[in-house]
């Protein structure tokens, strides 16, 4: 196989070890800012009363909090999910249904 | 950077795509995709916080409030990033 860099993107069944690399990288990225946007979304709910001059220390304060409780939140619901699952399977496998 | 933006993916014309040249302009759509939210959201949350009943155009308070809006809806976002980030790397360091 050519080296890496000079490969076809056109080759069936080959990718790219840069290029396979970089999209891990990238979506990565994305995830994070995805996450990002959607709690600035939702703290902006819960912190924010009327826009000042400026981001004050309680708002601050409750931003950051916010961000904690959030992943807290959605550790919580997986851990729970994965205990709760083994003795009441809430997602079925079985086909019959 | 070289003219063409959607159609031309680093291709030099002889049929061989540079993957440089692609991750590069990738990285700038993504970047553009991301901005377009940010704004997206900014517009819906600073609308609902500062106009209260739609007039015939916006006063001046009201684009008064837009602006501080802006402003710390870009503070919120940054503050949120960051915290974000050190818990990422409090888990990291926690496995």
């Amino acid at each position: 196989m050519d080296s890496p860099s000079s490969s076809s993107a056109a080759g069936l069944g080959t990718v790219d070890p840069q290029l396979q690399h970089f999209i891990e990288v990238e979506t990565q990225k994305q995830r994070f800012q995805q996450l990002v946007h959607q709690m600035t979304e939702l703290c902006w709910e819960k912190c924010m009363d009327k826009p000042g001059p400026k981001l004050d220390s309680r708002a601050e304060a409750c931003f950051v909090n916010c961000v904690e409780r959030f992943i807290d939140t959605s550790q919580f619901i997986l851990n729970r999910l994965e205990q709760t699952q083994k003795s009441k399977p809430v997602f079925s496998e079985s086909l019959s249904d | 950077m070289e003219g063409s933006f959607g159609s031309d993916f680093g291709s030099s014309g002889g049929g061989k795509l540079d993957p440089g040249l692609i991750m590069e302009q990738v990285k700038v759509q993504i970047a553009v995709a991301n901005a377009q939210e940010l704004l997206q959201r900014m517009t819906d949350k600073c609308f609902r916080k500062c106009i209260g009943k739609p007039g015939g155009s916006l006063d001046n308070s009201e684009q008064k409030c837009i602006a501080m809006c802006m402003d710390r809806y870009m503070d919120a976002w940054n503050t949120v990033s960051r915290a974000y980030n050190s818990r990422l790397q409090r888990e990291r360091a926690n496995m």
